[in-house]
């Protein structure tokens, strides 16, 4: 079965039989990242193009990887400011990519809907990797991953995703994808970063840390940008820390088991305390070795897989 | 002296309260006689419209015609052309070129190309505050006496009460209307469309209803405090059109229009990042939609106008939030609101010709918007049955931005006659 989407901008472009063939595949990916020769051929022959017009270090370096682990030719353009200084639209860039030849165009971009731009410019299938505030769908799938890995099921688990969510597009990749698998939504942030109608996601929503940390399977942090306090979210990183932080105090209102998450880079001591972040608790250095293996999944599964047993 | 004979269609006259089956002579510029049942005779043109509908010539409120400054956008020569084959045989053209028609000197090179054309009459609207940077008053005097129609800093929000309230006391002197672009800045932010679950959904910064409501509120009590007079361009919110119902229940001079992407598109149209689903006032939520038909029905609401915003389409092929806002609307106004006004039952034929044409003319202050004996012979002809897909390479607009291309929808125009000429037939203009 391969992904009847044309392009993968929106976690919803996937259906849920998609997103579990996206996880089951993604468990033989990882055991391929853990070998000690980490390189199959299933890809040999196809080229992927890395357009980032954001800095990303862990996303870039993990599409990357995923595409180099399975064998395609990975190309990294980092278009930042440069093209749109020489003038050249999104438009054209994407023309001028699809001229090339390549299969999968991962796209990362400052303003949300950018990749529904490329995505008709290009023959290609392009991959959002991350498009303004709108979504970022391979941290959707790989927070999905992470948390099935360690629970099971996620049916009634009790998921709190706490910070900025006015300008998370993790938050609404994982809004999206854990109430496609039956998990109970929380979002949990001050009403200045809680966007307009957020309920309406099909999330609960408080301003209050320990409502939504009580009894929680799942603690999702995301990270508060210091340049929201200048324009007004809040008065100072250090009441924002008091008020939305998460540490060992307040994360024992959560289960004991509770997982926390968040999808990097940390601030530490802001948004989650040190001792919290190397937690036995954390496991947000295996939401990143994840992500590789849910890119691995998906461009193989994009690049019109088959079995993946038959390379595993 | 030319002579033209309209013969068996529905004459819709709101200035008469007609609404019937007859014939209308046309000598030289004027309307001759409208009456039953005219005998053609030899040294007439007669032209038979069975099953269509007369009216006085449409005039919009609100065109964007980019020339001077901006010909990559639109002409004056396209956008005249885009009037007629609409049936506007008038357009109020919005200041905000480059550079800004704020002295008479601008005005005068608009009235002069206009001239030139002869295809639509073209209202210049002058600028409020010079430059349109909403601070100092522009001459309205020496404006007005170059042919300024009305006054609007429109495309920006005055945001100094105190200007807005020099401005409308001293247009009293000329008895010159401010047509107002209601959105405080400060509230909009940096926002690209509505604030709702859309702009959520989307993660595009939202634009709060209320942004444009306060300064509705405030510019119709600074025209009560005042009493100036005020139109509100582009109403597209059910609270603004409540606050204008309850002004003019209490006998404040303000009037009102509506574009027709606020009575048909909701914000749901943004959904694949349509860049032609960008537009300032931004496209509200159905609520919204239902409470401006419901302005447009009970008159809350005079006139629609198009706010008819061409723009290149190397400008709207770019990421949403760069875009520039704006639709090209003048040649699909009357089919959308045949379809979504008039055919639903929302608008009678008359209200419906009144929205379009006597209204507008008389907010204008213009003598037209009539088929009376005597009157200058501006006339649209609809085809209530015909039926097509828009398509915007057929636009005469340079600007091509439209979120309905490819919608079929009902009721085109098929006619328009100025001053008594035929400038456009079945759509096409006639050289």
């Amino acid at each position: 079965m391969a992904i009847k989407s044309k392009d993968l901008i929106s976690l919803q472009d996937l259906s849920l039989d998609e997103i579990n063939q996206i996880l089951t595949n993604a468990k033989s990916m990882k055991e391929i990242i853990q070998r000690d020769i980490k390189k199959v051929p299933t890809l040999r022959g196809k080229a992927i193009v890395n357009l980032f017009y954001e800095n990303s270090t862990r996303t870039r370096s993990s599409f990357e990887l995923a595409g180099k682990y399975m064998g395609a030719d990975v190309i990294n353009i980092t278009a930042s400011a440069s093209s749109v200084v020489k003038g050249e639209s999104l438009w054209d860039t994407g023309k001028t990519i699809n001229s090339m030849g390549v299969d999968v165009v991962v796209i990362r971009h400052p303003s949300s809907g950018a990749p529904y731009i490329l995505g008709q410019a290009v023959e290609a299938r392009v991959i959002n990797a991350g498009d303004g505030t709108h979504e970022h769908p391979t941290q959707g799938l790989l927070d999905i991953f992470t948390v099935l890995d360690y629970k099971g099921a996620l049916q009634g688990k009790k998921v709190a995703i706490i910070g900025d969510i006015l300008h998370s597009r993790v938050a609404r990749s994982d809004i999206i994808g854990f109430n496609a698998l039956g998990a109970d939504c929380w979002v949990c942030g001050p009403p200045t970063l809680l966007p307009a109608k957020v309920n309406e996601l099909g999330v609960k929503v408080t301003w209050n840390i320990e409502e939504a940390l009580t009894d929680a399977d799942v603690v999702i942090m995301l990270r508060i940008q210091l340049e929201r306090q200048k324009k007004g979210a809040f008065p100072s990183i250090r009441e924002y820390a008091k008020l939305y932080g998460l540490n060992s105090k307040n994360l024992s209102l959560a289960k004991k088991d509770a997982l926390v998450m968040h999808p990097g880079p940390i601030n530490r001591g802001v948004e989650i305390s040190a001792d919290v972040a190397d937690s036995l608790q954390s496991v947000i250095n295996e939401q990143v070795q994840n992500g590789v293996a849910i890119r691995m999944a998906l461009l193989y599964l994009m690049m019109g897989g088959g079995n993946v047993n038959v390379i595993a | 002296m030319s002579m033209l004979l309209l013969k068996n269609g529905l004459v819709v006259d709101p200035s008469q309260g007609i609404s019937e089956k007859m014939d209308i002579l046309i000598q030289g510029d004027k309307i001759a006689k409208v009456a039953k049942n005219i005998e053609a005779s030899q040294e007439m043109k007669t032209i038979d419209l069975t099953g269509k509908v007369i009216t006085p010539g449409f005039i919009d409120l609100h065109v964007h015609i980019r020339e001077p400054g901006f010909e990559h956008k639109e002409t004056i020569l396209t956008g005249s052309m885009a009037a007629v084959r609409g049936g506007f045989t008038g357009i109020a053209c919005m200041p905000n070129t480059n550079p800004i028609i704020d002295n008479e000197g601008n005005l005068e090179l608009i009235k002069a190309r206009a001239n030139r054309y002869n295809l639509t009459n073209i209202y210049p609207i002058a600028a409020v505050t010079k430059g349109q940077k909403g601070q100092e008053i522009t001459e309205y005097g020496i404006l007005k006496e170059a042919g300024a129609i009305a006054l609007s800093d429109d495309g920006l929000n005055i945001e100094s009460a105190q200007v807005m309230r020099k401005a409308l006391d001293y247009a009293k002197i000329f008895d010159l209307l401010i047509i107002s672009h209601c959105e405080d800045q400060s509230l909009a932010g940096s926002g690209v469309m509505h604030e709702g679950f859309m702009s959520t959904k989307l993660g595009l910064a939202g634009i709060p209803a209320l942004a444009e409501e306060m300064i509705i509120d405030r510019d119709i009590r600074l025209a009560e405090l005042t009493k100036g007079k005020i139109h509100i361009a582009h109403v597209s919110t059910r609270e603004g059109v409540e606050i204008i119902r309850r002004a003019k229940a209490k006998g404040i001079k303000v009037t009102a229009e509506a574009a027709p992407h606020h009575f048909v598109l909701t914000h749901e149209a943004v959904a694949s990042y349509d860049t032609n689903t960008k537009v300032y006032p931004p496209l509200r939520e159905k609520e919204d939609v239902a409470a401006i038909i419901k302005g447009l029905a009970d008159g809350t609401l005079d006139a629609i106008a198009t706010d008819h915003a061409p723009h290149a389409r190397e400008e709207k092929e770019v990421e949403y939030e760069l875009a520039p806002p704006g639709i090209s609307g003048l040649e699909t106004a009357l089919p959308l609101a045949w379809q979504y006004l008039y055919l639903p039952g929302h608008l009678s034929l008359l209200e419906l010709v009144a929205c379009l044409s006597t209204k507008p003319a008389q907010i204008l202050g213009i003598d037209r918007g009539t088929l009376q004996e005597g009157k200058v012979a501006d006339i649209t002809v609809i085809d209530p049955q015909k039926t097509e897909k828009v398509d915007p390479q057929s636009f005469y607009s340079m600007g091509r931005n439209t979120p309905f291309k490819g919608w079929e929808l009902q009721g085109w125009p098929v006619m328009t006659i100025k001053d008594g000429q035929i400038k456009m037939e079945n759509g096409r203009i006639v050289e």
